[in-house]
């Protein structure tokens, strides 16, 4: 369009004669963004950190202790004892179709002694595919326990990080020899620190991991606490929990509907619920942040509405020399738009460039560090874009309305 | 190019040569209670060429006719056909549209942005009429040649006079080469000095073969038309043609 140069000649003009009130207007604009953008991107960080830490817990998995019988079965009477052991396992590994992974956990405290420090640690008996399932990565220079440990019946130990700084201070654990129960065993690793808000049996930074093979051995236990498994995607464990319940009822002897026999944790509910949570609390922010872009839109209008008044003559005078409504009306709304345009990309590099401040500071251990997608940016500009459009769709009718002889006698 | 092409009608290809053609117009106003009757019914008929001044006491209504003989308003009764085209009927666009191609106006107070330049505020119509840039700043500048500001474009209308801002109008009327320039008190909000410049320019107009219509309570201005229609209570009292 021949005039859109024109236009934007006018328009800076028009914004340099009244900067008080262009900076208003792009202020209200920038608030909102900011508002939005902030809170959707506060909510997402806090989703992500929360997500970890409920991940610190174990990737999806199912977590299943042997308990006791709560209904009759076959002529058995209720509160029988279920003890599964690894022959238990080892057959479950083989018969139940769609089982990605499986440990079996033994747990006892005793007492460790590292040097004069002695303390009594929760120890877990694991297999090595356990470290991957729970989470449990190595710090730098360590390692989990590996099949060959588990073979060999070796006696290594893998210790959480808080109770590694708890008993050996200053010196560096691995390749040390802590005694457990008398017996020496070798520090293979330490547990990187990770975030983790639910447990079953102590926190793993408090904790000692061995081998269970080399568990049985030094404790003579042979049935396990626990099982943990978990199928190939995390929308089949509910599947599965059905087909393992089916197959050790079958084994052990109970009903597979006794809730009892076997004490069934799926953590993946966990994360649904969750992330249901999310939603309506990401809802509810994005909706607070829509509320004040709309008192952004508002002021806008508002603004606008003056500036029609302002220009009532102009206007006038133009429609006199045979300026279109349309020409007028794209005229407003263009206005507006830039003003939006110009304020929302302030208003989200302000969001980005906080989000990018609160990275590596205190504040992330509290909120987690907010996170700008490009969903939530795509989001607040189209919110963006509709309050602009009504912000300035109002006022330019009216200005596009306007009686010309009326208006030019203002 | 974009620049449509108008004149259809200029009067020579109009079947009786009348630019203004209108009969029994009847202007109301209606203010809710009472209805003002501005207009009672007005017969005038300009042909191209002609140099009509249209005179009368405050509130008489010949501002009110000027208005609608340039489009601005709409009759409330009667038949208007402007250059061959009727006017009733045409909604908002279509009316912008015949100010545009067919109509220059001038006013009292010169109605000039003062945001623009002399330029800018030349090249508007043509803007609005969808001219190409080039042109439009070409013409604009021929027209101010014209009217002796062409050492004037960059200014703007508060760093000129009376006069000066008057005639950047003059130009702005020209600008879509109208059938017809509509001038409401042209002489009004100026000193004698510049006034008989504005005159003197109208004048020349006259000369060039344009055909102007001319509100004014200056009987000089008056009296440098060729056709004089007096005004009164909304109805044409006497209608006089200068002997050349």
């Amino acid at each position: 369009m021949t005039s859109f140069g024109s236009f934007l000649r006018q328009l800076v003009r028009d914004v340099w004669s009244q900067k008080l009130r262009t900076f208003l207007t792009v202020f209200g604009i920038i608030w909102g963004t900011v508002a939005v953008a902030l809170l959707l991107a506060v909510g997402e960080g806090v989703h992500r950190r929360q997500t970890k830490s409920f991940a610190g817990l174990g990737d999806r998995i199912v977590i299943a202790w042997p308990s006791r019988t709560s209904l009759p079965f076959e002529g058995l009477g209720k509160g029988r004892r279920i003890r599964v052991d690894e022959t238990d396992i080892e057959f479950l590994k083989k018969r139940v179709g769609g089982l990605a992974e499986i440990s079996s956990e033994y747990a006892q405290n005793l007492r460790a002694t590292f040097g004069d420090r002695a303390r009594l640690v929760d120890v877990s008996g694991v297999s090595p595919i356990f470290g991957e399932m729970r989470n449990m990565v190595p710090a730098e220079g360590g390692r989990f326990i590996n099949p060959t440990d588990m073979d060999q019946r070796r006696r290594v130990v893998f210790v959480g990080n808080e109770l590694a700084e708890d008993l050996f201070g200053e010196i560096d654990p691995v390749g040390e020899k802590v005694m457990l129960q008398g017996s020496p065993f070798l520090v293979i690793g330490v547990l990187q620190a990770k975030e983790q808000d639910s447990s079953y049996s102590g926190r793993d930074h408090s904790k000692m991991i061995i081998p269970s093979s080399t568990f049985q051995a030094l404790t003579g236990q042979r049935y396990v606490d626990l099982f943990i498994y978990k199928a190939a995607t995390p929308d089949r464990n509910k599947a599965l929990t059905e087909r393992v319940l089916a197959a050790l009822g079958e084994r052990k002897r109970f009903d597979p509907g006794d809730t009892q026999a076997l004490g069934i944790w799926d953590t993946t509910d966990m994360f649904v619920w969750f992330d249901t949570f999310m939603l309506a609390f990401k809802l509810f922010m994005g909706f607070m942040g829509i509320l004040t872009l709309t008192v952004g839109g508002i002021g806008v209008s508002n603004i606008m509405n003056v500036v029609v008044e302002e220009r009532t003559r102009e206007i006038g005078i133009k429609m006199a020399l045979g300026a279109k409504s349309r020409t007028v009306l794209s005229q407003f709304l263009l206005e507006t738009f830039i003003f939006t345009a110009i304020g929302g990309i302030i208003g989200l590099t302000l969001t980005w460039g906080f989000c990018a401040a609160v990275a590596g500071t205190p504040a992330e251990d509290a909120i987690g560090t907010p996170v700008l997608s490009p969903q939530i940016a795509l989001l607040t500009a189209g919110v963006l874009g509709l309050v602009g459009f009504l912000a300035g769709y109002f006022p330019a009718r009216q200005a596009s309305r306007l009686d010309p002889v009326v208006a030019m006698k203002l | 190019m974009n620049w449509p092409l108008k004149k259809k009608n200029n009067g020579d290809g109009n079947s009786n040569g009348h630019i203004i053609e209108m009969l029994g117009i009847t202007k109301v106003y209606d203010t809710g209670k009472i209805q003002v009757e501005a207009l009672k019914g007005i017969d005038l008929v300009v042909d191209k060429g002609e140099f009509v001044a249209v005179v009368g006491p405050s509130g008489s209504g010949k501002s009110t006719l000027l208005n609608l003989v340039g489009c601005l308003d709409t009759p409330s009764g009667g038949t208007y056909m402007l250059g061959g085209e009727a006017v009733a009927g045409l909604d908002r666009d279509q009316l912008a549209d015949v100010r545009n191609r067919r109509v220059g106006f001038v006013f009292q107070n010169f109605n000039l942005l003062p945001q623009l330049t002399a330029l800018e505020n030349v090249e508007m119509p043509m803007l609005f009429g969808g001219m190409g840039r080039r042109e439009r700043r070409r013409r604009a500048k021929e027209h101010l040649d014209r009217v002796g500001l062409g050492d004037r474009v960059e200014h703007r209308p508060t760093e000129l006079s009376g006069g000066q801002m008057q005639r950047v109008a003059i130009a702005r009327a020209l600008a879509m080469e109208p059938d017809i320039v509509l001038a409401d008190e042209p002489t009004g909000n100026l000193d004698t000095g510049s006034g008989s410049d504005v005159m003197s320019l109208m004048t020349e107009l006259w000369g060039q073969g344009r055909t102007l219509v001319v509100v004014t309570h200056d009987k000089t201005l008056a009296s440098r038309a060729g056709r004089v229609v007096e005004i009164r209570d909304g109805v044409v009292v006497t209608d006089e043609r200068a002997v050349a």
